[in-house]
């Protein structure tokens, strides 16, 4: 959904090399050391020693998640802050800046339409008919008497949304998370719903191409797309004023997705 | 007519106290009302303040200890962040503080922003000193809690600020303002402007501050160590909460957490008294672990990471964290604020340092200035018992004390905004 998906998105790159790719970048960024940095042989013993604390600190606490690739997973996590802090942010201020607010939200809605479509394939990959049936309702709504989903008629009608994507349904059959992932541009993940969201992201991109638009319509298409999503995500990296930052969102993040898949 | 008849009536009830007090409606989600859920949920939609949507402040940064090395883990925090919302025209300027572990756009200092801007202020925001970035940034000894020192570091803040946006923006006259922990740092302030004078501010508001800072943070401490089932049950606790909170999530017909499902979750969780003691304690634990934790790594204190380990960007926290999180402000008190500035500031015995960092300590000032005004809770749950009786007895008049509302609970309340706008508005205000 934003820029690397876009980067790799270009049909200059065949389908089945894109996730080896991004593996391949991935692993590049050498996994590093996560233990600290002791000055001598052995480390002295603190004030109040972690050591003598030994209770178990619940489902989401820093003991309990498994998160074997940490020190790759803070490498991308500060990488993500510097490309937040100089290109998302600034795009998306002057973004903000010159388009009107009936503009901005016309574009917002657009996209939140488009992806209806991952919720819609989804929803009937988890057999679920409610949820099948009100998102093609939202979806063939906001379409057309929506003008292309620019004004959210079915919200306004009272159609309920939902939101699913490929990561939930894996999730539904009963796949694990597995590893937490921090990945670059995208932020907080796991290994299931990286790769979900590479399926979706692909699905939508094939059905793109069944509109025959030009490269830069294409172009224009995925750039609005990123800056769209970043615009109404009101996260700013490292400013929630805990020094366990990365800890306290990969907590909230594996048990927001928990919620999301048990929904 | 009688609408007329009715206006002179509540304008005439409206002068004696008891009527104020009689007619102050503060509801609750919970039929029967709690100090502790006012705390917890704060102003209901009905009894808000109507203020605009938009948060008008936008978020700045200024280097304040040019010369300071800012440890490689902390690389995000060298500045100081604070935002502003300026005027066009030549205006009055107020500065916000936020309260204990809050940041210059927490939601209680935009709802502040809000007003003010609305009434026509610059407004000039501030976290607390006890806020990660400020103890990097702009603390000058990064162990916070200092009644005097706060003042000074957040005074020179300030001043700094003011110079950079005086070739800006022109104004009429200071004030000041701040909630919590943020207005007690408002009572050493304005005592600190009377002589250095970079603002001589003409009026400040405390809004439910602690009388003893010591007192205050045992009694936080308490709420967090009072968990049904005894402290080592808090995981537990949070646990079972947040159980609670996804069966709602996944019942709930919107897939947004907006305000509406928060309601219905705290409907459905229903917490009792004894639980929500424990939710506040456990939010201050919160950030009392994020503030001992990043003043132990900016002074090398060995207090919660060994003196000779350093933790670099990518060092696995879970230790640490858990550690932190087990301490809470006495234990920061006794045995690291304490014997850091008996060794580096000021020698005094511990009872002294309980003394100054209160507001007894200024209290001949504050019983003489009357450009400060308090406004307080009867109920406040960060109070001893009797401590309220503090407020009135040396401001007099200059105290508003509401029945209701817990400890800032009440701050969006229509009749709680509009006191707040009333005193830096009103005759020797703007």
């Amino acid at each position: 959904m934003i820029f690397i998906m876009t980067i790799l998105n270009t049909k200059k790159i065949k389908t089945s090399l894109r996730l080896p790719l991004l593996i391949i970048i991935m692993l590049s960024v050498s996994a590093c050391s996560t233990a600290p940095k002791i000055n001598g042989d052995v480390a002295d013993i603190a004030y109040f020693d972690g050591a003598r604390i030994n209770n178990t600190d619940g489902q989401y606490g820093p003991r309990e998640i498994s998160d074997p690739w940490e020190g790759f997973n803070r490498t991308m996590y500060r990488f993500n802050y510097r490309v937040d802090k100089y290109v998302f942010l600034p795009v998306v201020a002057g973004y903000k800046a010159v388009t009107p607010d009936i503009v901005e939200s016309g574009i917002h809605n657009f996209f939140n339409n488009i992806r209806e479509i991952s919720t819609l394939y989804n929803s009937v990959f988890q057999l679920n008919f409610t949820k099948t049936y009100q998102t093609t309702g939202r979806f063939i709504t906001n379409t057309t008497v929506g003008l292309l989903g620019l004004i959210d008629v079915a919200s306004y009608v009272g159609i309920p949304k939902h939101q699913e994507d490929f990561g939930q349904t894996m999730g539904y059959w009963g796949v694990s998370g597995g590893p937490y992932l921090v990945l670059p541009f995208l932020g907080p993940s796991t290994l299931r719903d990286g790769v979900g969201g590479f399926v979706d992201s692909t699905a939508i991109a094939t059905l793109r191409d069944e509109l025959d638009m030009k490269p830069w319509e294409e172009a224009t298409w995925s750039v609005l797309d990123a800056v769209d999503t970043r615009a109404n995500v009101p996260f700013r990296y490292y400013e929630t004023g805990s020094p366990f930052e990365y800890e306290m969102i990969r907590g909230l993040w594996l048990m927001q997705r928990k919620m999301q898949i048990e929904k | 007519m009688w609408k007329v008849f009715h206006l002179l009536f509540a304008i005439l009830l409206s002068t004696y106290g008891w009527a104020d007090v009689e007619e102050y409606d503060f509801p609750t989600i919970d039929p029967v009302y709690s100090k502790y859920e006012a705390t917890v949920i704060g102003t209901l939609p009905q009894v808000a303040a109507k203020l605009p949507k938009e948060n008008p402040l936008k978020t700045e940064s200024i280097l304040i200890f040019k010369d300071r090395v800012v440890p490689e883990v902390f690389f995000f925090d060298e500045e100081m962040r604070y935002s502003q919302a300026l005027q066009n025209n030549k205006s009055p300027l107020i500065f916000l503080i936020a309260g204990t572990g809050a940041s210059h756009d927490g939601s209680k200092n935009v709802e502040m922003a809000k007003a003010f801007y609305n009434e026509g202020f610059h407004v000039v925001s501030l976290s607390s000193p006890t806020f990660m970035n400020f103890i990097v940034s702009a603390s000058k000894t990064s162990v916070p809690g200092h009644a005097i020192q706060d003042a000074e570091d957040l005074y020179r803040s300030m001043e700094m600020i003011w110079a950079q946006l005086q070739e800006d923006i022109e104004v009429t006259d200071f004030f000041i303002t701040g909630y919590s922990l943020g207005g007690f740092n408002t009572a050493f302030i304005t005592s600190l402007d009377e002589t250095k004078q970079s603002f001589n501010f003409k009026k400040a508001l405390l809004i439910n501050p602690p009388v003893s800072l010591y007192n205050s943070t045992s009694l936080l401490d308490r709420m967090a160590g009072n968990i049904p089932g005894g402290a080592d049950n808090s995981h537990q606790f949070m646990n079972n909460l947040l159980e609670e909170v996804s069966r709602v999530y996944r019942d709930s017909p919107s897939v947004d957490m907006n305000e509406e499902f928060l309601f219905n979750a705290y409907k459905a969780v229903d917490p009792n008294n004894e639980e929500l003691a424990a939710l506040v304690g456990l939010s201050f634990r919160v950030s009392s672990a994020s503030m001992i934790y990043t003043s132990d790594i900016m002074t090398n204190s060995g207090y919660i990471v060994p003196k000779n380990v350093s933790v670099t960007p990518n060092t696995n926290l879970a230790e640490y964290m858990i550690t932190a999180h087990e301490i809470g402000f006495t234990d920061y008190f006794h045995s690291f604020f304490y014997p850091y500035h008996k060794k580096h500031s000021k020698k005094m015995r511990k009872g002294e340092y309980i003394k100054m960092m209160s507001l007894y300590s200024l209290e001949d000032y504050l019983k003489s200035s009357t450009k400060i005004e308090v406004i307080h809770n009867q109920d406040d749950i960060i109070l001893e018992p009797g401590e309220i009786d503090f407020f009135p007895r040396v401001f007099g008049n200059r105290a508003k004390i509401y029945p209701k509302g817990g400890h800032c609970g009440n701050m969006s309340h229509r009749d709680n905004v509009a006191h707040m706008l009333s005193v830096f508005t009103s005759e020797g205000g703007k």
